[in-house]
């Protein structure tokens, strides 16, 4: 099958191009412009006249619930809510049920993703045996069963001295280890950031010391060990100096942010928004802002979607027992370009945090549209904006904050692999 | 600039369109006007002394009360009985614990079986604060949250009766400098105390207490935070002590009862540093000889027992307020 995207804006951050032009798609990859050239006969030619053509999205952290938590999403709920968003790569994390711990776990996880035929499915493995902290799994065999990258996701590593093999280990085989600073103690039962909003609502806090002892331990352990780490979802405006002077030294660590905490804040919880609740928890605008000042000045590599659909009933509760989550997938992409709008991020460093750098980070030849690149492809409308209605999203999860409101965006075409697996009507 | 929030400023859910109380969930929000007017019409619910049963007494009539306790309270729940039996409402009390982790629907679900029984006010308790919001959340426009505690956050009638006992007392709130001791960072108690105290436009609030027992930012809420005692009572006319909640001191707040007794038990020494003729306050249940001597407590200074007395006459006024429509009136 060939295909070509005629007349788009190709933004292409990883190869440095940002260029009104044709894209040629031969068969699952991206054709050369220079031999495609004239002899190039498409079996499917795609209007992009005004719109932009950039890599699939991709997402490092998306909760699909499966397996386990069915009554919740499913693959084929999130899947294709994933590539109506423009995402074209998920990565899960191993806390699933059962925990993904053993290559059959992998191939199992990443099996169902390629019978979907939606985006594509990184699975991430577990850094200890049913993410317990005590026993560190068979990273060689998680590597050669597909994982690029593994992690403990929140159940934190008490004894340090695993964690320091952990990495260690990992980094023996060229495994990028993804890691959540957030204290256990310190979190405790908190729900909201220790603030203002948490003071007058009287919920338990969660002090912003959570994260940053937590990522002191971690970068330590890091500079150390020499391993590859990733730090996801990073809330606070400490968390964001000190992984630049992390990176001033030279350590080899990258971090991300979750699309949400760039544009809410503490007070949106309001009176009790339980759609607000989330792990990190949203904190105060000075942190929000910090964190925006960190994409922009690239200590920070990377929006993710912290992708957690829920049913109805998981935010029908008392603020502190409601469901942490925010269903992101759709709204990823929106986000981002909202960044844009508000003028904290070119458009072309605004979608390397979503293309090339997550990546990047996976050490996986996607998000970039080169030849010979796999044909993830998003094409959207820069210009238009939609209204999000949460109860018509493709995500089983209807529990976003950002209801009603109207956000830049539309995405039009997604192709994975060079097939259309998305594409508005 | 960014906007202060992404979404819509909140709508006060306890206020409807036209200004009127609908529910009584909290003192955040609401204007002097409308606390002044609820203690004011407490005033006519105080029996007079030989008066057995006052006249009022059919405000509720055909009204239904339901007394919503998932968390046990024999003190509140049964000042509440008494105002709702007085107004002439039929009253019902349940106390049932819930299962609080992940099964808050059950709260949902046990409002909406009682709501098909024509419940025209419940009032609710609970262990987590925002119970009594989501429940006014999802209710029919005519059925009426009182919320009589919810977790840390608000215990709105606890401090309209405080705030009734002090006017009874002291005059003038005004005039006032108040201070509030003990455990800041579980009281719901606390929090409803200073957004009254601010609202009716008290000279000065300063919370006193451990740092471990100062939430961060508590000044935003509009008092001062100091952690010693003694200085703190300078000038101070009303002191408004706390319990102790000592099921809720997990992960080290105090070292010991004792040495939270000596830097911050009320003693008559420590009342004597206070402004003259200061008086003592404390919401109950009292930990004697823990935060408040039994000498301070039982003497002339103390408000204790006027507290309980006014908190049937504050109840039945917030209640017969919700179901007439306060001074708008006029529910079918």
């Amino acid at each position: 099958m060939k295909i070509v995207i005629r007349g788009g804006r190709v933004i292409d951050p990883a190869n440095n191009i940002d260029q009104v032009r044709d894209l040629f798609i031969d068969d699952s990859r991206i054709a050369d412009p220079q031999l495609a050239g004239s002899d190039f006969t498409a079996d499917q030619t795609i209007d992009a006249t005004d719109k932009v053509v950039c890599p699939g999205l991709i997402d490092l952290q998306a909760r699909l619930r499966e397996p386990g938590e069915e009554h919740k999403a499913t693959m084929q709920s999130e899947l294709s809510a994933a590539v109506a968003g423009g995402v074209t790569s998920v990565c899960v994390p191993p806390d699933t049920n059962p925990v993904i711990d053993t290559p059959a776990m992998v191939h199992m996880v990443r099996q169902r993703g390629r019978r979907i035929e939606k985006a594509r499915v990184y699975p991430l493995g577990a850094l200890t045996i049913g993410l317990k902290g005590e026993q560190l799994t068979d990273m060689a065999t998680l590597r050669d069963a597909g994982c690029t990258a593994l992690s403990n996701v929140d159940r934190s590593i008490d004894n340090t001295l695993v964690m320091r093999r952990a990495m260690q280990y990992a980094s023996t085989f060229d495994l990028t280890v993804f890691l959540t600073a957030l204290d256990p103690w310190l979190k405790g039962n908190g729900c909201v950031h220790e603030g203002e909003v948490s003071t007058r609502l009287g919920l338990p806090a969660i002090p912003e010391a959570a994260e940053i002892v937590a990522l002191a331990r971690e970068l330590a352990l890091i500079e150390t060990t020499g391993t590859r780490g990733y730090i996801t979802q990073l809330s606070c405006a400490r968390s964001v100096s000190k992984i630049g002077e992390a990176k001033a030294r030279g350590l080899s660590v990258t971090a991300g942010v979750s699309a949400h905490h760039l544009h809410l804040s503490e007070k949106d919880i309001g009176e009790f928004d339980t759609r607000c609740h989330v792990i990190p928890p949203l904190r105060g605008s000075v942190d929000r802002d910090a964190l925006r000042e960190g994409l922009a000045s690239g200590i920070l590599d990377v929006i993710c979607s912290d992708h957690q659909p829920h049913g109805l009933d998981a935010k029908l509760a008392p603020f502190s027992e409601s469901a942490p989550g925010i269903a992101g997938l759709e709204t990823l992409l929106s986000l981002t370009l909202k960044l844009v709008n508000e003028g904290v991020l070119s458009l072309s460093d605004a979608l390397a945090k979503v293309t090339a750098n997550p990546a990047q980070i996976l050490g996986i030849n996607i998000g970039q549209l080169g030849p010979e690149a796999p044909a993830d492809i998003c094409v959207f409308d820069p210009t238009s904006s939609w209204q999000v209605n949460a109860a018509q999203l493709y995500s089983n999860g209807s529990n976003t904050p950002f209801d009603q409101q109207s956000l830049p965006g539309i995405v039009e075409t997604t192709l994975v692999a060079g097939e259309v697996r998305f594409s508005r009507r | 600039m960014l906007p202060e929030t992404v979404n819509p400023p909140f709508r006060r859910i306890q206020v409807d369109d036209t200004g009127r109380l609908t529910h009584f969930l909290t003192i955040e929000g609401l204007g002097r006007e409308q606390l002044i007017g609820i203690l004011d019409a407490a005033k006519k619910f105080v029996p007079s002394p030989g008066d057995s049963l006052n006249k009022s007494s059919a405000l509720l009539a055909g009204h239904t009360v339901v007394n919503l306790f998932f968390e046990d309270s024999t003190r509140t729940r049964t000042t509440f009985e008494i105002a709702g039996k007085r107004l002439g409402a039929e009253v019902i009390s349940l106390n049932t614990a819930r299962l609080s982790t992940r099964k808050g629907e059950s709260v949902l679900d046990t409002v909406r079986t009682l709501e098909a029984m024509d419940t025209d006010i419940f009032v609710v308790r609970d262990g987590a604060s925002g119970t009594a919001h989501l429940i006014a959340k999802h209710v029919p426009a005519d059925v009426h949250i009182i919320n009589a505690g919810d977790g840390r956050h608000a215990h709105p009638t606890q401090a309209m009766l405080d705030m009734f006992t002090i006017r009874e007392h002291k005059g003038d709130i005004s005039k006032l400098r108040f201070a509030i001791v003990g455990d800041i960072l579980h009281s719901r108690v606390a929090r409803s105390q200073i957004h009254a105290l601010n609202t009716l436009g008290a000279k000065e609030v300063r919370v006193i207490a451990p740092a471990t027992l100062l939430p961060t930012e508590i000044e935003s809420l509009g008092v001062s935070a100091l952690t010693d005692l003694d200085a703190g009572l300078e000038n101070i006319d009303v002191v408004m002590m706390l319990r102790l909640q000592l099921e809720r001191m997990e992960g080290q707040l105090i070292p010991s009862t004792q040495e939270y007794f000596r830097c911050y038990g009320m003693t008559m020494e420590r009342l004597n540093r206070a402004a003259p003729e200061a008086v003592v306050m404390h919401p109950g249940p009292m930990n004697r000889g823990l935060e408040i001597a039994s000498n301070v407590a039982d003497s002339e200074r103390s408000l204790i027992l006027s507290q309980v007395t006014n908190g049937i006459a504050v109840r039945m006024a917030i209640m017969a307020q919700l179901v007439q429509g306060g001074p708008k009136g006029g529910r079918q």
